[in-house]
């Protein structure tokens, strides 16, 4: 596999204030990669120091193996779509993604062709004469996508293109999104904070938090095996509890809460018996009334608060009883517990294997 | 019914009413009296006849004509390079500095009119006659054997007629661009423009209507200026407003000066047209 971008040790200061940390990552042709973090850390730094318009203070960016040190945007071989697209209100749908391909003064017979085959590859064939404002949210989306990969760049940048769409558009988006980059086989790169977007799309995603990487992984293991407490928080949703670790036994470790509860837990890293950790369990790893199977397991009982429905994203809110920390439980809508109401006590319970806990 | 539509039209009317009234009375009512006056000339025995003779002066004497012709094409010269001085200063003030400083180099740039025009063109005069500032410091510092006469030709009138319009193009061009959103332009250079296919395609069609405004009121107030042209044109910058200012003042022939002034308004207009159509762009929008 050829590597089409490879980022080595980037760091970008302004001033005190260091935005991006010493990041470094590559990504193999024709993949999907996300960097997702919070609003404020980084990442469109990031992005734009690879797209040319920040040079980066430290460390390189290199496409298809070439050094874009001291390179405008207008000489890489990389695009970038912006968060509010950028689309010329001044031209017309066809003249918009003819631009570039003007400015490499392409023949004009072959700039119509082309136009009119990426028009028809993102299905908007036929749009070309229709100016920027006759267009929906969604073929908007399509046409700065079109008039980026018309230039056929080695790395698709795109700048959390989806953040301005309505819910139902952008799950639609999503899944198009998706389709169009294994259909032409270009990088991209995409940055959003949207763990969703991140999650359904990206052969890799790497978690950014406050200008560092914390984790690149496939968006399973982000979500099974994360890394970092961070990553536990940021990446789905996550119960969590502090407590000092007991002892360790089985490769589980035996974890003391503040209010003398006992849990048993996994670990990647190796914790010291005595050490403060603090440990996350999944909303839907809980399971509601479990059996009693001979896995290790974690058992409470637990009082309901309230009833979140949300559809298949329902959630029970729920305090062990004599009170602590409150418990986010997953709640299916198979019909199974319709029969609980608010100020119901349950046995809930957990595999240890699905508890996951860090250091601090 | 009946009170309710008076109801809405009684405060309405009486808005309107002053301004009605200034339009009618300032402005329309003494064109119109011009117009008549224009049309009208003494005949051989002393009496005031209805007459075409004041506009046939015109184009019979060469020296109305050709002073028309060159007004109109320097106003037009004039409006062009200070179009292109304001560009780079209202995208500089707009894209480039620092939004802390853009408001207060827009305040130098307004600080000069705080001061009469006459006394800005006095100012020019002081730096650049023979005796001026500029010379004195050309001969100081031996770039310049003896002093010379920068007053009195087209060149200094040009670039004083520039110099006290620019900010009527600079305002203009500062709001539109101020519109342009900054990924617009980053857009167009990631696709790999340069500043040479940005300015046409992007910049210049989004400020359009802004310079088509500042266009119009430079152009008018260019062709209709008279101080500067007076002031530090030469014998030879001669300027239709001289004209008419002689016509009504010198020879005393208001009806001569009333068919230059038509005359005057007709080619403003006229050209101000042509400039719409050529650009594209209807009074209406332009006005907003």
């Amino acid at each position: 596999m050829t590597i089409d971008l490879s980022v080595e040790n980037a760091t970008k200061t302004f001033g005190d204030f260091s935005a991006v940390k010493d990041v470094a990552f590559t990504v193999e042709q024709g993949r999907f990669f996300s960097i997702l973090g919070p609003s404020g850390c980084g990442k469109t730094t990031l992005l734009r120091m690879i797209a040319g318009f920040i040079e980066p203070t430290k460390g390189r960016i290199l496409i298809r193996g070439t050094d874009m040190a001291g390179r405008p945007p207008n000489r890489r071989p990389v695009n970038l779509i912006f968060q509010h697209l950028a689309l010329f209100p001044m031209m017309t749908v066809a003249q918009n993604i003819a631009f570039g391909l003007q400015r490499r003064k392409e023949k004009k017979s072959a700039i119509r062709r082309k136009v009119a085959d990426i028009l028809e590859r993102v299905g908007l064939p036929g749009f070309g004469r229709k100016t920027i404002d006759q267009l929906s949210g969604g073929q908007k989306q399509r046409v700065a996508i079109a008039r980026c990969l018309v230039l056929d760049p080695a790395v698709l940048l795109l700048d959390e293109p989806l953040g301005a769409l309505d819910l139902k558009l952008r799950e639609q988006m999503k899944v198009e999104l998706k389709k169009l980059q294994a259909e032409v086989g270009t990088t991209f790169v995409y940055i959003t904070h949207d763990q969703s977007e991140a999650l359904v799309m990206s052969d890799n995603v790497a978690v950014m938090n406050s200008g560092r990487f914390e984790q690149v992984d496939t968006p399973r293991n982000l979500y099974t095996h994360p890394q970092t407490p961070f990553v536990a928080r940021f990446v789905g949703e996550n119960n969590a509890w502090s407590g000092t670790v007991g002892e360790l036994a089985d490769g589980f470790y035996g974890i003391a809460t503040a209010s003398g509860r006992r849990f048993i837990a996994q670990s990647s890293e190796e914790l010291r018996i005595g050490a403060a950790v603090s440990f996350f369990v999944r909303p839907e790893a809980i399971i509601i009334a479990p059996d009693n199977g001979d896995q290790p397991f974690n058992r409470l009982t637990v009082t309901i608060k309230s009833i979140l429905f949300d559809g298949a994203n329902s959630r029970l809110l729920a305090t062990p009883v004599g009170g602590e920390t409150e418990l986010m439980i997953a709640l299916p809508q198979n019909r199974q517990y319709d029969h609980l109401k608010i100020g119901d006590r349950v046995d809930v319970g957990w595999n240890a294997r699905s508890a996951i806990c860090f250091q601090g | 019914m009946q009170t309710d539509r008076t109801g809405k039209s009684l405060p309405f009317l009486m808005f309107v009413t002053p301004v009605l009234l200034w339009l009618f009375l300032l402005i329309v009512l003494p064109h119109i009296d011009l117009l008549l006056m224009s049309f009208r000339s003494e005949d051989d025995y002393g009496n005031m006849v209805w007459s075409l003779v004041n506009y046939i002066n015109f184009f019979g004497e060469p020296i109305y004509w050709e002073t028309f012709a060159r007004t109109a094409i320097y106003a037009v010269l004039v409006t062009l390079i200070t179009f292109a001085v304001s560009l780079p200063i209202a995208f500089y003030i707009t894209k480039v500095a620092s939004p802390r400083h853009s408001g207060f180099l827009s305040l130098l740039l307004l600080m000069p009119f705080w001061v009469s025009e006459l006394v800005r063109v006095y100012g020019w005069m002081i730096l650049l006659r023979e005796s001026g500032v500029v010379n004195h410091f050309l001969v100081r510092f031996g770039l310049l054997q003896q002093p010379v006469e920068m007053l009195y030709n087209d060149i200094t009138m040009v670039m004083g007629l520039v110099y006290t319009s620019m900010l009527f193009m600079v305002v203009p061009l500062i709001s539109v661009l101020d519109s342009l959103d900054d990924s617009l332009i980053e857009a167009a250079y990631d696709l790999g423009g340069s500043i040479f296919s940005i300015l046409p395609r992007i910049i210049i069609p989004h400020a359009m209507p802004g310079i088509v405004s500042g266009g119009i009121v430079v152009f008018m107030l260019t062709l209709g200026n008279y101080l500067t042209p007076n002031l530090i044109g030469g014998k030879n910058s001669l300027w239709f407003t001289e004209q008419i200012y002689n016509q009504f003042i010198a020879s005393f022939n208001w009806n001569q000066g009333a068919a230059f002034g038509f005359l005057l308004l007709l080619l403003s207009s006229s050209i101000i047209w042509v400039g719409l159509k050529l650009t594209g762009q209807t009074l209406s929008r332009v006005a907003q």
